[in-house]
Formats: structure tokens, C-alpha cells, sequence
């Protein structure tokens, strides 16, 4: 669709907002809605209108498919080290509190890194499922 | 040290939860099999200590994240879950030990690393299923171990897994939403979702429309995951075409572990008083436990493909466990639990040693395996005693089995179920008859190479599963210590 | 009689939903559009779970000194999980249908029981 023209400048004038706004729903996600599934789906939203307006080609470059996977599993291991830390510093599994100086400011870190983590894991998702559907010819 | 052990409920779970990603980073099949191994490995280890504090030291909670139950997700483990826990996991590791030679030849290369992803995946769901203490929880991991397993059915590489695989995903589906109906109708009535407290709460609403409703969903959401008859559709196309692996692992652990989330749930969190007084749960179950038993075993004789015979076969095997479960006394209880156990082990054993036949003639069909057994003598013994056992011959696993399933029996007033248990037994000498037949009395399919035994790395973990059947027909202690207990803190109910 | 039902009204639609899904998955042969009777099932869960979380006159929960009645934000929570296990079950049912179609060359169920007893 690279030929048309409104399509382009709109989506690449929206793309980075749309960036934008899932990092804010990422890690505005303690003090209101939001959290990392959503910022997620947002964030690969943005891929995912990138590679519709541009060409799968071209997305593939911006996001490699290798890296991609990768970051499935990161997000996985940042949220299961999270857990571990906990193990590690006397409280339970996925115990946050153990995590800061005081309790709420331990809760505070660990949400952040467990969203980030989950958020990760979702926009990566995505933008493969999007890759293997696209992908396909025919 | 002793922090290890007191984290050992989460670790049990979360172990293999991270061997997932770290076998899809490994992306070298020999790699991803050993991270998938060693977590298997610690698995079955944790849910040995487990079991062994369960049995010496009383039931354990663990509070997920330092938040105490009943607000925060509870791990709670008892002799019962415990039970369910080592058999998953010592299933898992075994049948991993095979999948190392069989699944490069049964799945497309290049793809190994994400088969033990997938498996690992589906063995955290098990484990998660069996040791959580929380209805909802018990949904997102029933969840983890059906999609995983749909992936695992489609990679066996034939035309159909693919319809066996989409299939099973349309009614599992249904059968874990109508689950979350029931756990969400629950939690409106009660506000809670930790599993003791349910169970505290429940009596009080014994008449409440919504809680009536609620246990008919969760029973009928549980039946279809466990495969009870009539909602046994999916099963047979799904371990038929599955890689062998994946069939011996799932007929012998994930049927299974929704069976026990039904015992939990009726007898505990319900109470058997609601489920059985209020409640004709004892016609609903039985029914269809019997339909099972003759059902199951009459289209096992007509199968041509033997793990489609073996599918039915526990169609029928599922049918003698929701007897047990229907007979509502703690012998019956027993008897489902260790059923549950030793038709793990000789389903196991059976589709690793038609795994070792597909490796070698890359088939399944009976008519293809005429005269195998002169030629695999090991595997034919693995497949002999796995028969065996299955029709409950003294010895093995199957007798122990069907001798607490007629005591249960016997102890209610329904003692022509005796009568009936024996009958389907005969049906079950049909058909393990004629493979036996097929392998042994048959001459060989002329044109056919004459073919070596199985590979040993495949032979071994069939063997030791077989040998498994024979060991506890024997030596009995451990799953009839285990399961006492079990059957009497799941029928004391409320309160625990 | 009438206000009895009318005051429900969010149960009533969530069981519509329901039924309409499961008719869908039921009696429609083809692929896709069991997939979507399935989503349909799955979100009349969805809403029964978030309706039965509001309270009456509860805000949104989030924390403000303006506000002391708050909806149950649980039900939300676990709806979001249930929402992501959706996603991923129609994501894999969906690549399913495209290799069944890529094999088999149709996405209809009774084309298909016909090849598999061929075969």
C-alpha cells in the first residue's frame, strides 16, 4: 500500500505517538490503567500498521524475526528472574516487597519490572503472530 | 538448604516454567533437550520431597508473592495433589529420555528445539493444575497445558493431526469456559476464590441457584477435558496423530490431572454431602462411566491403527476411574487415585513401545506389525506386560487397580457393578489379544525387511515403564500409603 | 415480573451471547467461523465476569480522596488474563486453519471428514 499517499504520511506521522502512548500506558500502568498487555498490543499495533502500509519486507527489517522470538523469551526470563530475586532476598516467590528499601517502594520496583517484562513478551507475541499470518503466500 | 525445600512448591511450577523459554533461546535441539531434561528432572525430584513432606509432615501452603491466602494465590499441597505432581513429573522425564531419538524422526527438522518448548510448557500447566490452591488459577493453567498441547498434537507431521489438533482446541475450549462459568458464578456468590475458603463457604449456600449451576458447569467443563463419555470425541484423532512422545505423555498425565481437579472440586470445595445427597451426581457420573467402559473397549477391538486402539482403550480406562469417583466413599476415592497412577504407567509403557514399532516400520497399522514381535522381542515384552496390566491379569499395576475398584464396589449397595467391571475386563482381552496375536502368531508381512529391536535410548525408558507396571503390582506401599491419606483429606471436605 | 428481568438485563445478554457462540460452533461447517463462534462464547464470559464486578454508583478503582465506592477491580483482573488465553486460542485455532487449508485445500468440515476417510 506504500503507493498511498494519505496512508503513508498519516501512519508515519501516528506511528510514533502511537510508540508514545504505549510506554505511556507501560509504565503509567501503577498509578492508573494500564499495565504491560496492553501497552503491549499497542506497541505492536504500531509494527503491525507499519508492516500493512510498507510491506512485510520492510517490517521484517525494522524487527527482525530472529530478534523477535528472542524477545518472547526474554520477556518471560525478566519476569521469572523478578520472581527468583524474591526467592533470593528472603520473601517468597514473586514477593515485590523484598525487592526495595521499604516495602511499598520494593512493590513499586517489582510491578515495573514485571510489566516491562510482560510487556515485552505480548508486543513480541504479536508482532510474530502478525509475521507467520503475513508471511504466508498465497 | 532448608530454604530450597521451603520453596519448593514454587520452584516445582516455576522450574519448568522457565526451562520454556530457555529451550526456544537454545535453538539447537540436543541443547533445548537437555534443559527440558534437567527440568523434568528437578521436577520429579521436588514432587518426591514433596510428597514425602506431605506424607510425614501434613499438607503445605505456600503464599505466591508474600500475599497471604485467602487474598493471594495459594500453593497448597497435600498427599493427594503430591500424588498427582510425581506422577507427572516422573511421566514427563521418562518420556522425554524417549523423545530424544523418536522426535527428530516424527516431527519436521528444525523444529526440535521448539517441541521441547511446547513440552515443557505443557508440563508447567500439569504441575500448576495439580499443586494450586486457587479456582482460578487452576483455569490459566489448564489453559498453558491445552494450547501447548494443541501445538504438540499438530507436530505430528501427518495431514490429520492437524484436523485431530483443531478439533481437540474446539472442545477443550468449550470445556475450560465452561469452567471459568462456573468458578466466576463461585466467586459471586461467595467473593472468594482460594479453594479452602471456598469450601468453608459453600455449605451456607447449599440451595443458591447460582451455586447449583456452577458445580453443573464445572463438572461438565472437567468431563470434557478428562474425556469422559460422550464427550470422549477428541481423544482418539488427538493421540492417534500426535507424535508417540507427546501420546504417551498426555494419555498418561493430562486426562488424568482433570480427573483429580473433579475429585478436588466435588469432593472437597463441594462436599459430597451437596454432590451426592443434594445432588444425583452418582447416576450423572455413572451412566457414563459404564457407557465408557463397554463403549471405549468395543471400538478399541475394531480399530485397525493401535494407537487408536489404545486411545479407546482409555476411553474405557477414564470410564473405571469416574466409577470409582461415583461410588462417593473414600475407598472409592482410593480406587480412582490409584487408578489414576497405574493406568498412567501402563498407558506410558504402551505408546512408548508403539513408538519403538513407528520407529522402526513408521506405521501404527496392526496388519503392518504382523510378526514384530520375533523381531523386537523387547518391545513385544514391554507391549505384553503393558496388555497385561490393562486387564488387570495379578502381578501388575492393573490388578491392584481393579481389586480396590471391586472393594469400593462391593462396600455400597451396587455390587452388580462387579459384574460389569469384569465383563468390560473380557472386552479388554479382545483386543490386547489381537495385537498380541498380530505381533507374535502372525507370519510376517511378506516383502518387508526383517527389522532390528528399537534403538536403546527408546527401549530403556519403555522398559523401565513397563518394568514400573510389574514393580508396583508387587510392592504396593507407595501409592496405597499416598492415596489413603489422600482419599480421606479429600472426603473430609470443608475444612480439610 | 417484567422489572425482575429487566434488572438482570446483563445476565440475559451474556447468555444470548453465550448461545449464539455455541450454535456457531455447533452447527457451522467451516473453520473460521467456529473460531468465531468460539471468541463469541468466550466473551459472553468475559461480560458476565466485568458486569457482576460493578458495584451500584462504584467508580473506576482507582485510588482518588474524591471517591469511596469503587467496583471490584478482581473480576477485571482476571477477565484480562482470561482475554490474553482468548487471544492465544483463536491466534493458534486461526494458524491451524491455515495449514488444514494449506494440506487439505478446503477450511469445510464435511469436505474434510471425506478426505480423512479416504485417506
Amino acid at each position: 500500500m506504500k503507493h498511498h499517499r494519505v496512508l503513508r504520511i498519516v501512519s508515519k506521522l501516528l506511528i510514533p505517538f502511537i510508540m508514545l502512548f504505549a510506554l505511556y500506558v507501560q509504565f503509567h500502568g501503577d498509578f492508573g490503567p494500564g499495565g504491560g498487555f496492553q501497552a503491549g498490543v499497542i506497541l505492536a499495533s504500531a509494527f503491525i500498521l507499519y508492516g500493512l502500509i510498507f510491506g512485510l519486507e520492510n517490517a521484517r527489517k525494522v524487527a527482525p524475526p530472529a530478534v523477535v522470538t528472542r524477545l518472547v523469551a526474554a520477556g518471560v526470563l525478566i519476569y521469572a528472574a523478578t520472581g527468583y530475586a524474591g526467592l533470593l532476598k528472603g520473601g517468597n516467590f514473586l514477593d515485590y516487597g523484598v525487592l526495595g528499601a521499604t516495602p511499598v517502594a520494593g512493590q513499586h520496583l517489582g510491578i515495573l519490572i514485571i510489566e516491562f517484562g510482560v510487556g515485552t513478551t505480548v508486543a513480541a507475541s504479536m508482532i510474530t503472530i502478525f509475521f507467520l499470518f503475513a508471511g504466508r503466500e498465497r | 538448604m532448608n530454604t530450597l525445600l521451603a520453596h519448593l512448591p514454587a520452584l516445582q511450577v516455576v522450574v519448568p516454567m522457565v526451562a520454556a523459554p530457555l529451550c526456544l533461546l537454545a535453538g539447537r535441539a540436543g541443547l533445548a533437550w537437555i534443559i527440558a531434561f534437567l527440568a523434568a528432572a528437578f521436577a520429579t525430584v521436588a514432587a518426591a520431597l514433596l510428597a514425602y513432606q506431605t506424607l510425614h509432615h501434613g499438607p503445605i501452603s505456600y503464599a505466591m508473592g508474600g500475599w497471604a491466602p485467602p487474598w493471594g494465590i495459594e500453593y497448597a499441597v497435600d498427599t493427594a495433589n503430591a500424588f498427582i505432581l510425581l506422577l507427572v513429573a516422573a511421566i514427563a522425564c521418562v518420556v522425554l529420555v524417549f523423545c530424544r531419538t523418536s522426535i527428530p524422526k516424527e516431527i519436521r527438522a528444525g523444529r526440535e528445539h521448539l517441541f521441547y518448548c511446547m513440552y515443557t510448557l505443557c508440563l508447567t500447566g500439569l504441575l500448576g493444575i495439580a499443586i494450586t490452591g486457587d479456582a482460578f488459577n487452576v483455569f490459566v493453567f489448564l489453559e498453558i497445558s491445552s494450547l501447548s498441547s494443541y501445538a504438540l498434537i499438530a507436530m505430528g507431521g501427518r495431514r490429520k493431526s492437524l484436523t485431530a489438533a483443531f478439533q481437540y482446541l474446539i472442545m477443550g475450549t468449550i470445556g475450560a469456559t465452561f469452567f471459568l462459568i462456573g468458578v466466576g458464578l463461585l466467586y459471586m456468590m461467595t467473593g472468594t476464590l482460594n479453594m479452602a475458603d471456598l469450601s468453608a463457604r459453600i455449605p451456607e449456600l447449599q440451595d443458591s441457584r447460582p451455586v447449583l449451576a456452577a458445580f453443573a458447569f464445572i463438572t461438565v467443563g472437567l468431563a470434557l477435558k478428562a474425556a469422559l463419555f460422550p464427550l470422549h470425541l477428541w481423544l482418539p484423532n488427538a493421540y492417534a496423530y500426535a507424535p508417540s512422545g507427546v501420546s504417551a505423555f498426555m494419555a498418561a498425565t493430562a486426562t488424568k490431572v482433570s480427573l483429580y481437579v473433579l475429585l478436588r472440586f466435588t469432593f472437597t470445595i463441594f462436599g459430597s454431602e451437596f454432590a451426592f445427597g443434594n445432588l444425583p451426581l452418582l447416576w450423572v457420573l455413572l451412566v457414563p462411566a459404564v457407557l465408557a467402559m463397554f463403549a471405549g473397549s468395543f471400538s478399541a477391538i475394531f480399530q485397525t491403527d493401535i494407537k487408536r486402539m489404545l486411545a479407546y482403550s482409555s476411553v474405557a480406562q477414564i470410564g473405571y476411574i469416574t466409577l470409582a469417583i461415583a461410588l462417593a466413599n473414600p475407598a472409592g476415592v482410593q480406587a480412582a487415585m490409584i487408578h489414576i497412577f497405574n493406568h498412567g504407567l501402563m498407558k506410558a509403557a504402551l505408546f512408548c513401545a508403539m513408538g519403538c514399532i513407528f520407529y522402526r516400520i513408521g506405521s501404527t497399522r496392526i496388519d503392518q506389525m504382523a510378526g514384530l514381535g520375533r523381531q523386537m522381542p523387547w518391545t513385544f515384552a514391554a507391549i505384553v506386560t503393558g496388555g497385561l496390566s490393562l486387564l488387570g491379569v495379578p502381578l501388575t499395576a492393573g490388578y491392584i487397580s481393579k481389586w480396590y475398584l471391586v472393594q469400593a464396589a462391593l462396600q455400597t449397595d451396587l455390587w452388580w457393578l462387579v459384574i460389569l467391571i469384569a465383563l468390560s475386563s473380557m472386552l479388554a482381552l479382545v483386543y490386547v489379544w489381537r495385537l498380541v496375536e498380530a505381533l507374535y502368531f502372525q507370519e510376517p508381512v511378506p516383502g518387508r525387511e526383517a527389522v532390528r529391536e528399537a534403538p536403546l535410548s527408546m527401549l530403556l525408558p519403555t522398559l523401565l515403564l513397563a518394568g514400573a507396571n510389574i514393580y508396583f503390582g508387587l510392592d504396593t506401599r507407595l501409592p496405597v500409603a499416598m492415596t489413603e491419606n489422600a482419599a480421606l483429606l479429600l472426603f473430609q471436605g470443608p475444612g480439610g | 415480573m417484567l422489572q425482575e428481568i429487566l434488572d438482570h438485563y446483563n445476565y440475559w445478554i451474556a447468555i444470548m451471547l453465550m448461545m449464539v457462540g455455541f450454535y456457531t460452533v455447533v452447527a457451522r461447517g467451516n473453520l473460521v467461523k467456529k473460531i468465531v463462534g468460539l471468541n463469541i462464547f468466550q466473551t459472553s464470559v468475559f461480560l458476565l465476569y466485568i458486569s457482576m464486578g460493578k458495584v451500584t454508583g462504584g467508580t473506576a478503582p482507582i485510588l482518588d480522596e474524591r471517591f469511596t465506592v469503587y467496583s471490584n477491580p478482581i473480576p477485571h483482573v482476571l477477565i484480562l488474563t482470561a482475554i490474553v488465553v482468548g487471544v492465544a486460542t483463536t491466534a493458534l485455532g486461526l494458524a491451524l486453519v491455515v495449514r488444514i487449508k494449506e494440506s487439505y485445500g478446503t477450511i469445510e468440515e464435511d469436505e474434510l471428514d471425506l478426505m480423512d476417510g479416504e485417506t
